[in-house]
């Protein structure tokens, strides 16, 4: 029953693919007029103007430069030609970081949050101000202090994974079931061995929700970000390409922001199932 | 009255409320234990039961008072003081062995593995749970997970165990197994139980003296009732025996209607000379359960005895 419904599921999903992609062909296919110039002036304007051929690439446009990009993602021929994957790297690195620190200040900082009620009233109202705030607000502020503008890029990840994890990790260790710490006390369990083995096991499946919804907020803002600080990365690529006037490789790097999100999404959501323990 | 094992001296249990009214669960509550028995507590919900108990592990702490245990006024926690949970609360991250293994290593911190595998699986064996150590609570029956809430107790070899009404979520069947288990266990090592139970019939079975409690707020420990049944005394035949109807119509009165009226009826009640019901023994003997023996007899709180 479950593998015919999935058997099913994909080929409804081929379907419709193959639907859009068909849509898309026949979309983009029309000519429009094509008005007569001379060849000089003729050579300055695109194919639109010349041939009428349409400006928006079809898919088999898309999928003949996709198939370049991926025989050779990681070319090198300077500040303004880099490979795809070379700029994908660039951008996971700088997620990777960012977010890795956000790890490193929200765990800790959050378990001693949740596991005082007195801090955890005291700083709710700069969390629930700082939350809120635009990631990218804070790049004026990180480019005028940090004076870098790839450690600024780091920096407003950092600022905006933060707050989905500190938030979980507070609520997850603030609402361990009381009865679990109180084995541990009737156990006579000192208080780190406490917090390691029955506070962060009894925590981590939402500490690692946390995770997830960070990692996936952190690569939604890595491509702004990137747009704003230029030099590398996936968002320098987009909007590098956009000036450029190549709409096939911004259809091409938004496809592959897509698939990147989906994979972190996919690690974080394996370690997840890793840790959550059925009741 | 010789060996007070456990006293529990004066206690009492207040909350602050809106306003800066208190509400007392209960006062100046005394009781004593010798050791190797076995006290269940039976009152109406809301008597403060529980609180006793969590106050006797350490979980809670009185508002005034004192419990001593084998000597000592307690201060918190101790591993020397057991708790099987209601809830079982098993950690569900762990298996079977994990939980008691938990509790070992907890107790002899420089134990090698090996040695905390073999003393663990000793009382999963004891429980009767060999062949389910890998399994996880959630695979378990709500039975098996209390057996294993039970290895877990006996595993740190306490002085006392608590419990707090842990058969109360079971069926009657599983009910009955555990009890008898319980009550094995209990003889065979000499276990010292306070045991919290709604159930009148688990009092009987297991209890070799029985604490009743009138209804909160401003509870106070009733009667204490000594259990005249044997004590190689088995389930089956345990209604036969000619003190039972004796003994749990006068648990049943107490609850139904004496609970409610106690405090208002006996006024001359003193909680630190609470009435010991001797069912059976000719002429009702009350004496003190203080081991002060200035007061023997106390005309006004003369428990009636209905069968």
């Amino acid at each position: 029953m479950t593998s015919s419904l999935r058997l099913r599921a994909g080929l409804v999903s081929i379907v419709l693919l193959a639907a859009f992609l068909g849509i898309w062909h026949l979309a983009t296919r029309s000519t429009a007029p094509v008005t007569t110039m001379s060849p000089e002036y003729a050579r300055l304007m695109g194919l639109t103007a010349t041939q009428g051929k349409s400006a928006m690439p079809g898919p088999l446009d898309v999928g003949a430069k996709l198939w370049e990009h991926l025989r050779r993602p990681f070319y090198d021929n300077g500040p303004n030609d880099k490979g795809l994957g070379i700029q994908l790297a660039y951008s996971i690195a700088r997620v990777g970081t960012g977010y890795l620190l956000a790890v490193l200040v929200a765990i800790p900082l959050g378990f001693l949050i949740g596991m005082s009620p007195l801090l955890s009233k005291a700083l709710d109202p700069f969390i629930q101000v700082l939350k809120p705030i635009s990631p990218l607000a804070w790049m004026p502020l990180a480019l005028y202090t940090i004076k870098d503008s790839s450690i600024s890029a780091i920096f407003v990840i950092f600022i905006c994974s933060i707050w989905p994890m500190l938030l979980n990790t507070v609520f997850g260790v603030a609402s361990v079931r009381k009865e679990w710490i109180n084995v541990a006390r009737t156990l006579e369990v000192g208080t780190l061995r406490r917090a390691f083995t029955v506070i962060l096991p009894a925590a981590a499946p939402t500490i690692l929700t946390g995770m997830r919804i960070s990692i996936g907020i952190a690569w939604l803002v890595i491509v702004a970000a990137e747009m704003l600080v230029g030099g590398t990365g996936i968002g320098y690529f987009v909007w590098n390409e956009w000036n450029n006037l190549s709409i096939t490789n911004v259809i091409i790097a938004i496809l592959l922001i897509g698939i990147v999100g989906m994979l972190l999404d996919q690690i974080l959501a394996r370690f997840t199932r890793m840790v959550t323990f059925p009741e | 009255m010789t060996d007070k094992f456990i006293s529990i001296e004066g206690i009492g249990k207040r909350y602050s409320g809106a306003g800066g009214a208190a509400t007392t669960v209960f006062e100046n509550l005394w009781l004593s234990m010798a050791r190797g028995e076995f006290a269940c507590v039976i009152g109406h919900s809301g008597c403060g039961k529980t609180t006793v108990l969590n106050i006797l592990a350490g979980l809670d702490a009185p508002s005034e008072g004192a419990v001593i245990v084998d000597g000592q006024a307690i201060s918190g926690t101790s591993l020397d003081r057991a708790v099987i949970f209601q809830s079982h609360a098993l950690l569900p991250w762990r298996t079977v062995l994990g939980n008691v293994a938990y509790a070992v290593s907890s107790k002899w911190r420089s134990w090698d593995r090996a040695k905390v595998r073999a003393h663990a699986q000793e009382f999963i064996d004891l429980v009767g749970l060999t062949g389910s150590e890998h399994k996880r609570p959630s695979e378990l029956s709500g039975g098996m997970k209390q057996r294993v809430g039970i290895a877990r107790a006996l595993s740190i070899t306490p002085k006392m165990m608590l419990m707090d009404e842990p058969f109360s979520a079971l069926d009657a069947l599983t009910r009955g197994t555990l009890q008898d288990e319980v009550r094995r266990i209990c003889l065979e090592t000499g276990q010292t139980a306070f045991m919290i139970t709604h159930d009148v019939d688990e009092a009987i079975y297991l209890a070799d003296k029985i604490f009743l409690m009138t209804n909160g707020p401003g509870a106070v420990l009733a009667e204490v009732v000594e259990n005249p049944l044997p004590r190689d005394r088995g389930r089956i035949d345990l209604h036969r025996h000619p003190l039972y109807y004796a003994l749990r119509n006068h648990i049943v009165d107490f609850l139904v209607t004496r609970s409610k009226t106690f405090t208002t009826e006996t006024p001359g009640h003193d909680p630190r000379n609470v009435p010991v019901v001797q069912i059976g023994k000719p002429g009702l003997t009350v004496a003190a359960a203080s081991d002060e023996p200035r007061q023997t007899w106390m005309p006004g709180s003369s428990p009636g005895l209905s069968a």
